[in-house]
């Protein structure tokens, strides 16, 4: 006799808890197979401000936390992933219709990314930031320091290896993030969410919207308290005028990028989402 | 004759060799604009200096057209060494005409020619001294072996410090191996165009600097312009904010320097006499045109009435007057609608209830001029406490706690600079921590140098000038820059080079500079 089996609820990740959208709303996913799969939440705009706020108050703490911290965290979630390969391994083949070698091998490029960047947290500011000698009596150092807020509209065709590329990077100084997963591919988003959740990364530190990215990019765009928008995964979006919209509060912003290579690992996105803060110290008065 | 009154000594104005009219200079000569030109005036007396040529839409196109033209020809073929020889003649052939460009920034922009002939000039030519050396450099410079230049670079500066700015633009764009199309600000073009004068004495292949003259719609045009790879402007949040809106879903790289509101903050263990130095170069040097500039006094409650008190003493004896005059401490507002924005922004401070007090000094009967101004009892919501004045008012508030002065400085959509005073080296390392600004002076205020980055956080803009970060701001990556291993997965796909090459499909410029590559 088979067992039944126990599905699951696919929710919001905001502020460290697992909400439904506040407007109630829920989109069918189904399988490559176009069978019923899950009624995942559909974010609205009050879901997106939520996420803002909850991912600014995270600031002080995750950019406060040494980098040493921080990089524990990180590779805590390479760990937790490591343990929950075949759910992701699962989920890929189902929604995305590819098969199991090939999902395994995202998630384990995945997993690597997540090491690769880790290990970047207590040498980024080492590599971009550095002493100035200056003609004067002045100590005078720069030094990265996280940007704040950001938004990120993950790739769309790669549900869990976009959405940790386009992550991953801007945590690695200190930045907190609202992603707005894949539309047809949410499953990995949420179950990553869980993992986030159950490591050590603070509430707030990651927010995960599902729904459309159509709907939900605007708002994160225009909103006041988001420092940068990473478009990585709105080609299919009017990204131009995403841009336009940043503008308005003079936002960082990266543009849209294709292909399997989409927010391919580098210090480039690290370094983007930081900004340069140099010190001048009176060394004259003795 | 009290102990204040010098005897007047104006720097001679024999040494400049001024032209009566000036054309912009494209492909390496001077050539008649088509737009309608234009007087520059002196501020400090309203007299006529020359008449400049204004770029149209179409001379804007034939200066993009050149600097494209010296791009695929020569300089993107030279070699670096050859690239650095180049700036570092431009450097003393600075040098050589310091007191010459002094005079001629001070007459037209109407600052104190202390600090043209001390400061801006200076740094000029240490601008390009340090870039100079980076020009065969470019591999450390942090991005991976084999940079790449931007292309033309279209670049808008501001009239506070019109030589300076231009150094600040040009001197990385060159080193990096981008040319160059750079407008300066209308009311003060005359040092750009001394400048030409060098470039073709530097022997300058033709086209890697083009100077195009103009108002804001020529800066308009250029930055438009789709030829053009990377935008470089400094002025002000609201033209900041159009530019950024102009260039979206262009590809064009950006950086902009924009307004600022910097917080000077001083504790109660400040060293008090530089304190006071500190604060009135922080808002009085350059007539308070300084975007970084420090227009809100933060200072601790308990010594606040010590600090105001030595304040004013001080500002009593600054000299106001003649910019050409070595002994001027506070020279010429630029414009007479600058001058109408401080009176207004002041009169709106009096209305909100701050107190104002203004150093008693003789105002020139001709001219723009803005006696040096304090307004005490600002609170955090007066406009004087938000917005940029850019002229010398100084808005003090107060705080009791280290905490309080932080988030009074963070109060505020700006993150350029700001000031920090205090004996306590704790106290500078955990505040100078939690300011969001790009630059921190501790103990000191308003320093610049060719190797430090400037730049701001927030709505003060993005981007480095200055510094290794300067440099980055116009390069791409080296196909080489450190990457993470690539795996079976990318494999498949098409790997490490596909990320640039789909961003340039959607980028017509960029794309149209790999393809001649």
């Amino acid at each position: 006799m088979t067992r039944l089996a126990v599905p699951k609820t696919y929710k919001l990740y905001i502020g460290g808890k697992f909400p439904r959208s506040e407007s109630g709303r829920t989109y069918e996913v189904e399988s490559v197979k176009g069978d019923f799969v899950a009624n995942v939440a559909k974010a609205s705009r009050k879901d997106a401000r939520d996420a803002i706020v909850a991912a600014r108050g995270a600031v002080k703490g995750w950019a406060g936390a040494t980098a040493y911290n921080r990089g524990q965290v990180l590779y805590r979630i390479a760990e937790l992933l490591e343990g929950r390969r075949a759910q992701f391994v699962d989920e890929i083949t189902r929604l995305e219709g590819i098969s199991a070698a090939a999902a395994s091998a995202q998630v384990d490029e995945a997993i690597d990314r997540w090491v690769w960047y880790a290990g970047w947290a207590d040498k980024h500011a080492q590599v971009a930031g550095n002493a100035n000698p200056v003609a004067g009596p002045y100590f005078n150092i720069s030094v990265p320091e996280p940007t704040g807020v950001v938004a990120v509209i993950a790739p769309q065709d790669s549900s869990l290896l976009g959405l940790v590329s386009a992550v991953a990077p801007p945590l690695v100084t200190g930045n907190t993030v609202v992603v707005v997963a894949s539309e047809r591919f949410p499953l990995s988003a949420i179950s990553l969410a869980e993992v986030l959740a159950t490591s050590d990364v603070p509430g707030g530190v990651v927010n995960v919207l599902t729904g459309s990215p159509a709907e939900i990019a605007p708002w994160l765009a225009s909103h006041a308290d988001v420092n940068a928008l990473d478009l990585v995964g709105a080609s299919a979006l009017d990204w131009v005028d995403l841009q336009i919209a940043a503008a308005d509060t003079l936002k960082r912003v990266l543009p849209p990028e294709e292909g399997a290579d989409a927010a391919a690992p580098s210090l480039e996105r690290i370094s983007v989402f930081t900004e340069t803060k140099t010190v001048w110290h009176t060394k004259s008065m003795v | 004759m009290s102990f204040l009154e010098y005897a007047p000594v104006p720097e001679s104005r024999a040494i400049l060799n001024l032209r009566d009219a000036y054309g912009l200079f494209i492909d390496g000569e001077f050539v008649d604009g088509t737009g309608e030109s234009f007087a520059t005036i002196s501020p400090a007396d309203e007299t006529h200096i020359a008449t400049i040529s204004s770029a149209s839409e179409a001379d804007v196109d034939r200066a993009v057209a050149a600097a494209r033209r010296a791009y695929d020809k020569t300089w993107s073929k030279m070699s670096g060494r050859d690239r650095g020889k180049y700036l570092f003649r431009i450097a003393r052939l600075v040098q050589e005409r310091a007191r010459e460009l002094a005079v001629a920034e001070s007459l037209d922009n109407g600052k104190p020619i202390k600090e043209s002939r001390d400061v801006d000039v200076p740094l000029v030519a240490a601008w390009f001294f340090y870039y100079a050396g980076w020009a065969d450099k470019l591999d450390y410079a942090g991005l991976g072996a084999d940079p790449r230049a931007l292309g033309v670079a279209g670049q808008v500066i501001p009239w506070n410090f019109p030589l300076l700015m231009l150094a600040w633009k040009i001197a990385p764009a060159l080193a990096a191996g981008n040319t160059v199309v750079i407008k300066p600000a209308e009311t003060t073009p005359l040092s750009a165009l001394v400048f030409a004068e060098i470039l073709q004495q530097a022997d300058l292949p033709p086209g890697v600097v083009n100077i195009v003259t103009g108002a804001g719609a020529t800066g308009a045009a250029l930055v438009a312009h789709p030829d053009v790879d990377k935008v470089a402007f400094t002025g002000s949040t609201g033209v900041g904010r159009a530019i950024a809106k102009e260039t979206a879903g262009s590809g064009k790289k950006l950086t902009l320097e924009l307004g600022g509101k910097a917080a000077n903050i001083v504790f109660d263990d400040a060293p008090i006499d530089q304190a006071i130095e500190g604060i009135v170069n922080g808002i009085f040097f350059n007539q308070g045109h300084v975007c970084c500039a420090g227009s809100r006094l933060l200072v601790q409650e308990n010594v606040h009435d010590e600090v105001i008190a030595r304040l004013k003493d001080r500002l009593s004896t600054l000299r106001l007057g003649d910019p050409l005059d070595k002994n001027t401490d506070i020279g010429a507002i630029n414009s007479r609608e600058q001058l109408d924005r401080i009176r207004a922004l002041s009169k709106i401070g009096e209305e909100e209830g701050a107190e104002r007090w203004t150093a008693d000094c003789v105002i020139p009967e001709n001219g723009f001029w803005f006696a040096p101004t304090i307004f005490t009892n600002v609170q955090a919501s007066h406009r004087i406490a938000r917005e940029e004045i850019f002229g010398p008012v100084l808005s003090v508030l107060t705080f009791r706690t280290p905490a309080e002065a932080i988030a009074k400085a963070n109060n505020t959509p700006y993150g350029l600079s700001a000031g920090i005073w205090t004996d306590k080296g704790s106290r500078i390392l955990a505040v100078a921590d939690r300011l969001r600004a790009g630059v921190i002076w501790a103990n000191t205020f308003n320093r610049f140098d060719p190797s430090s980055p400037f730049g701001g956080y927030k709505e003060s803009g993005y981007g480095r000038e200055g510094g290794r970060h300067g440099l980055a701001a116009y390069l791409a990556p080296g196909s080489s820059a450190p990457r993470s291993r690539q795996t079976a997965l990318t494999a498949g796909a098409t790997a490490s080079a596909s990320a640039r090459a789909t961003r340039s499909a959607k980028k017509p410029a960029l794309s149209k500079k790999e393809a001649k590559r």
